[in-house]
């Protein structure tokens, strides 16, 4: 475990990507995953993969990064792949073994399937997690439900909340860190032994860690107090989220797609993805 | 001159717990803060310097006796929440864990978390966070995460915080404690700055007799008492009576004490290693014996 964890994945970067503002950016990363959702036959899905091109050109990010991103989904596609290969019954057989039987449509269909979640990751992870620092993303979803304050909900609490959880972490995992070097010192043993010795052994870590951070929520509930802190209202901020010319800009580039989409969806010939 | 702040006897208990006894932490404390002056408060653990730190900040208040913050009466009667958050514009506090006191992931974000909850426009609060992290020498680090800086730096950036909200007083909780001596350094010398040139009234809490030293002004705590007050020459020369309250004095006074009583005739209130060598030199030679 290492001290300088880094929360969430963004790169540093000054891309046309990173210029958006968070607060339609979170819009923008629902409105990709519908279209995504929208393509049904090959040729949409070309224009997808062509989309995802464009979009990785305009955050500038590290092709190899994005895929190394995309490890812990494997397990996820190899099994919508197998899933949809294996059940999926059509009109032409390609392969046929006692009670299994392939068909060429189960095969496009777990192409475009595995197709359609790797963009899925893809796309919300470069709209928004790649690009945009974790503070930002806060702060837009601040902005974003700002109108249901008027109802009550407490909008700013949980941003505020999301804040100091983002801004703790790093201090948790440096102390979880510490304890667990402290107990390991005096004869603690977490790396061998059944899987329930070692969920026990993690008891003397868990109970200090827990104690600590109590403490220490106490100890900044009376920093921010005397730095006047006392809930949302009447609150300024000094880097207030700009919109810019490249938000519109952004926004009609999805309209485009999600007509071009449509319209591959209806005219285009070739298979339909029956899901 | 009106003192910025006064305490009349003030006395408090903490409130008792399911298996404690409420305790006593302060009882019958007088003392008065001259503005711009800088003051040390010394005490054991436990002594009640925190508690009146605290107090002073208006995060308690005292069971009784009365508390005046700029010649406003804060344990009148009638005084509300509103009356507290406008008083505690003016006093602010570093506290002891610079973990626990930051906010923000950001260095500038979190020196603008004060300014940000008084309502101060953001084009304001940008130039005072500018300026804050310029007096703390912290201006390269504004864009910087604050989980990567030293615990000086992390304390300086707190003093930032502070700064921001343009406060007349700060009270520095035992704000060294926890670094190492090059952090303490830049702490202190960020402080004496603030008090020396800035104006600001500066009190201390300390265990260190060397950053004492440096105030014009010491209160000695001792069972939740004011003990003894003076200038830090005064207060250390009474060397018996320090060591009694299981207090040190400065390394200098320790010495020069140790040389009066080898029977010469020494000051005491020296505390620049320096001066102290000279003043044993002079002593030495009159004596005639080398």
């Amino acid at each position: 475990m290492k001290a300088d964890v880094a929360v969430g994945q963004y790169c540093e970067g000054s891309s046309f990507l990173h210029k958006l503002n968070p607060k339609w950016k979170i819009l923008f990363a629902i409105f990709y995953i519908t279209v995504i959702f929208f393509a049904k036959n090959i040729f949409a899905f070309a224009l997808l993969i062509l989309s995802a091109v464009l979009l990785i050109a305009m955050s500038g990010i590290n092709v190899k990064v994005l895929l190394r991103g995309l490890r812990p989904i494997v397990l996820i596609i190899a099994f919508t792949a197998v899933i949809n290969i294996f059940w999926l019954r059509g009109d032409t057989e390609i392969f046929h073994l006692g009670f299994i039987h392939i068909y060429l449509e189960g095969v496009i269909n777990a192409l475009l399937i595995v197709l359609r979640v790797v963009m899925l990751v893809l796309g919300t992870s470069i709209i928004l997690t790649y690009t945009t620092t974790p503070i930002a993303l806060t702060d837009g979803i601040e902005q974003l439900l700002a109108p249901l304050a008027k109802i009550k909900v407490p909008v700013h609490e949980f941003s505020m909340m999301m804040t100091i959880a983002l801004r703790f972490i790093p201090t948790l995992v440096e102390e979880t860190d510490k304890i667990m070097s402290a107990q390991k010192a005096r004869g603690s043993d977490f790396s061998t032994g059944s899987l329930v010795k070692r969920a026990k052994a993690l008891i003397p870590v868990l109970v200090p860690l827990f104690i600590s951070a109590f403490r220490r929520a106490g100890d900044l509930a009376t920093a921010m107090e005397c730095r006047c802190y006392r809930g949302g209202e009447g609150r300024t901020r000094m880097n207030v989220l700009h919109s810019t010319w490249r938000d519109p800009v952004m926004l009609l580039m999805l309209c485009v797609l999600l007509t071009l989409i449509i319209l591959l969806n209806k005219y285009a010939p070739g298979y339909r993805l029956s899901m | 001159m009106e003192p910025i702040i006064k305490a009349e006897h003030i006395s408090f208990s903490y409130p008792a717990d399911e298996d404690t006894k409420p305790r006593k932490a302060l009882s019958d404390v007088s003392l008065e803060i001259e503005k711009g002056s800088f003051t040390a408060i010394l005490g054991r653990n436990g002594s009640g310097k925190s508690t009146l730190a605290k107090l002073m900040c208006m995060i308690l208040f005292p069971d009784e006796g009365k508390l005046f913050i700029e010649g406003r009466d804060m344990t009148a009667e009638g005084i509300g929440e509103d009356d507290i958050y406008e008083a505690r514009k003016n006093v602010g506090m570093v506290f002891q864990n610079p973990d626990n006191q930051i906010v923000a992931t950001i260095v500038e974000e979190d020196v603008a978390f004060g300014p940000e909850n008084l309502g101060v426009p953001s084009a304001e609060i940008r130039r005072r966070v500018d300026e804050a992290l310029e007096t703390v020498g912290m201006k390269e680090y504004a864009r910087h995460a604050t989980q990567r800086l030293s615990g000086g730096q992390k304390q300086r950036i707190a003093i930032a915080g502070v700064l921001a909200m343009h406060r007349d007083i700060i009270i520095f909780d035992e704000s060294t404690a926890m670094l190492d001596p090059r952090g303490r350094k830049e702490v202190m010398d960020t402080i004496l700055r603030l008090n020396r040139q800035e104006g600001i009234t500066v009190i201390l809490i300390t265990h260190y007799m060397t950053e004492a030293a440096l105030a014009d002004k010491v209160v000695v705590m001792s069972d939740g008492t004011v003990a003894d007050t003076g200038t830090p020459g005064e207060v250390f020369s009474r060397v018996e009576e320090m060591r009694e309250r299981g207090l040190d004095v400065p390394q200098t006074t320790e010495l020069l004490w140790r040389v009066k009583n080898a029977g010469y005739d020494v000051r005491l209130d020296i505390f620049d290693p320096e001066e102290c060598a000279k003043e044993i030199a002079r002593a030495f030679k009159i004596d005639g014996r080398n």
